[in-house]
């Protein structure tokens, strides 16, 4: 356990080192939502409308920008296979280094996520279910990112090949997540929704750390 | 026992696996024709006009057996995948090599057909439909296991990675599906039915049943093809190659 | 058999377009597709017997 902790802190270290590269993607969800507004037009029953799925997609890409360096540093300068080598089990460094990635590029788009949902026209409880859906759905998108950012791990156009793996997978939690919000706003439980996020958060917690890194050991070979 | 397990380790090797597939290709090359042959058969002059539908109904005599394989393919696939990571055949991870391009291709058939079908029948060439919408997704998935293959350029590793996203798609097709007809089911309210007519159920059925058939042997055949040539490609430097092309 | 003339089979009560389309695509796809298999398989082979060849020539010339 003081392995996963280790690994966690010196991921955030590292990240606090180089701001810049958390603040991209941060910056990158901001601007996307940004964006739709200005394309569509500031109608605010349409905002409205599309407010979840807008969200949402932002927030897939977002977390996509923040992946290929999840395992790129280390495996640049050797400490991945030092990992490897260590006592305690790669799969729990793996762990770590995911719960990092989400703190670092998951939680400030969870954060930041009703105040830019005001920019749609959502009212308070909405709001809540957005942030609520984004809080179980980014973990989950961290997760299978993980395994992608693994099996794309030092191949030639790595970044776009991720998105083509990884995208598909992300469906689910892109219809369920958006879908609550959506539910929500048509006046309809959301409780299923968010209880299909939760499941599939926990399936993904216990399969995605041990698909990561069997990725990566065939990735050391 | 031992022996018959022995006999079959004989064709995990490259190089008993190539000339047997050699053998194969003309048989199953000819079942796919007698299939087809009397599957079209049904499908144009047996199988009766349909009350609603009139004689468009007739495309799913290859929207059906095409979507089926682009599924049971990916199966496939997953599975001499999976083998090839936990046993070490080189064979089969080559197998599931040469069955993605086809299984891509009968997802790619399965959309266009089912455009086909949706532009005299739901008046628009696409509907996101919740089958539509999932064989799309899979076809994106055929698209990233072939992508992901043709990245690595060591063979051994692009077969292991390509392995361990196998696996990780067939465990979340099943999700996948679920989610888009949940979504589906919310947005639109109603899937139409394919196979909605009951009076010709059986002769439909039978139609469907040999071109999907037919569907099987050809792509068998076509990835026996493909594996013979991976197997050339990979092994080039070894003796038996060598020998094997007089 | 409920047609009567070929042109009735071929128009396909006026679905033609999408019932050929459909078949048309399945048929030419099909088709296209064992041709570059046995292309694959033909370019590999071939490339490897010119490949033995320069070894048989090369042997050759080292004996005389």
């Amino acid at each position: 356990m003081s392995a996963f902790l280790a690994t966690v802190r010196r991921d955030l270290l590292l990240a606090l080192r180089r701001k810049s590269e958390v603040l991209t993607a941060v910056f990158f969800f901001v601007i996307v939502t940004s964006l739709f507004p200005l394309g569509i037009g500031p109608e605010p029953v349409l905002l409205k409308k599309i407010a979840p799925g807008i969200l949402w997609v932002a927030a897939l890409l977002a977390t996509l920008l923040g992946l290929p360096r999840l395992f790129a540093a280390d495996h640049g300068d050797g400490t991945l296979e030092q990992m490897a080598l260590s006592p305690s089990p790669l799969g729990l460094l793996v762990a770590g280094k995911i719960l990092a990635h989400w703190l670092l590029c998951g939680l400030p788009l969870v954060l930041l996520a009703p105040v830019l949902g005001l920019q749609f026209d959502l009212d308070a409880s909405a709001l809540g279910i957005l942030t609520l859906a984004l809080l179980l759905g980014t973990p989950l998108l961290s997760l299978i990112g993980a395994i992608g950012a693994a099996l794309t791990l030092g191949v030639r156009g790595g970044g776009v090949l991720l998105a083509l793996l990884v995208l598909p997978l992300y469906i689910p939690a892109l219809i369920f997540g958006a879908g609550a919000v959506e539910a929500h706003i048509a006046g309809l439980e959301v409780g299923g929704h968010l209880s299909l996020l939760a499941a599939m958060l926990v399936l993904a917690a216990f399969f995605a750390p041990w698909a990561t890194t069997a990725a990566l050991r065939i990735a050391l070979e | 026992m031992r022996q018959s397990l022995i006999h079959w380790f004989k064709y995990g090797s490259p190089q008993s696996f190539y000339p047997l597939a050699g053998r194969m290709i003309p048989w199953f090359w000819a079942a796919a024709a007698l299939f087809g042959i009397a599957g079209l058969w049904i499908s144009f002059f047996v199988a009766p006009t349909d009350a609603q539908q009139g004689e468009g109904y007739r495309i799913i005599f290859v929207h059906v057996p095409a979507s089926w394989m682009s599924m049971f393919i990916y199966l496939v696939m997953a599975f001499w995948a999976g083998l090839g990571l936990a046993l070490n055949t080189r064979v089969s991870a080559m197998m599931a090599q040469a069955l993605a391009p086809t299984g891509a291709l009968m997802a790619a058939l399965s959309l266009l057909t089912g455009a086909f079908w949706g532009k005299p029948m739901w008046g628009t060439w696409w509907v996101w439909d919740a089958r539509l919408t999932s064989e799309l997704i899979l076809f994106f998935l055929y698209l990233g296991f072939m992508a992901l293959q043709a990245a690595i350029d060591d063979p051994r590793r692009a077969d292991k990675a390509g392995a361990i996203l196998a696996l990780v798609g067939v465990v979340n097709i099943p999700i996948i599906y679920f989610s888009v007809k949940w979504w589906n089911t919310l947005h639109q309210g109603s899937t139409i039915n394919l196979t909605k007519a009951p009076s010709m159920a059986q002769t439909m059925l039978w139609g469907m049943l040999l071109m999907a058939l037919a569907f099987w042997m050809y792509s068998i055949a076509v990835a026996l093809m493909r594996v013979r040539a991976i197997i050339l490609e990979r092994e080039r430097h070894t003796e038996w190659v060598k020998h094997a092309v007089e | 058999m409920q047609w009567n003339s070929v042109g009735e089979f071929l128009a396909m009560g006026g679905y033609a377009l999408y019932v050929w389309g459909s078949f048309g695509a399945c048929l030419v796809l099909m088709v296209v597709e064992p041709f570059l298999a046995s292309r694959r398989l033909r370019e590999v082979r071939r490339s490897l017997i010119r490949e033995r060849l320069a070894d048989e020539l090369e042997s050759q010339q080292r004996t005389q």
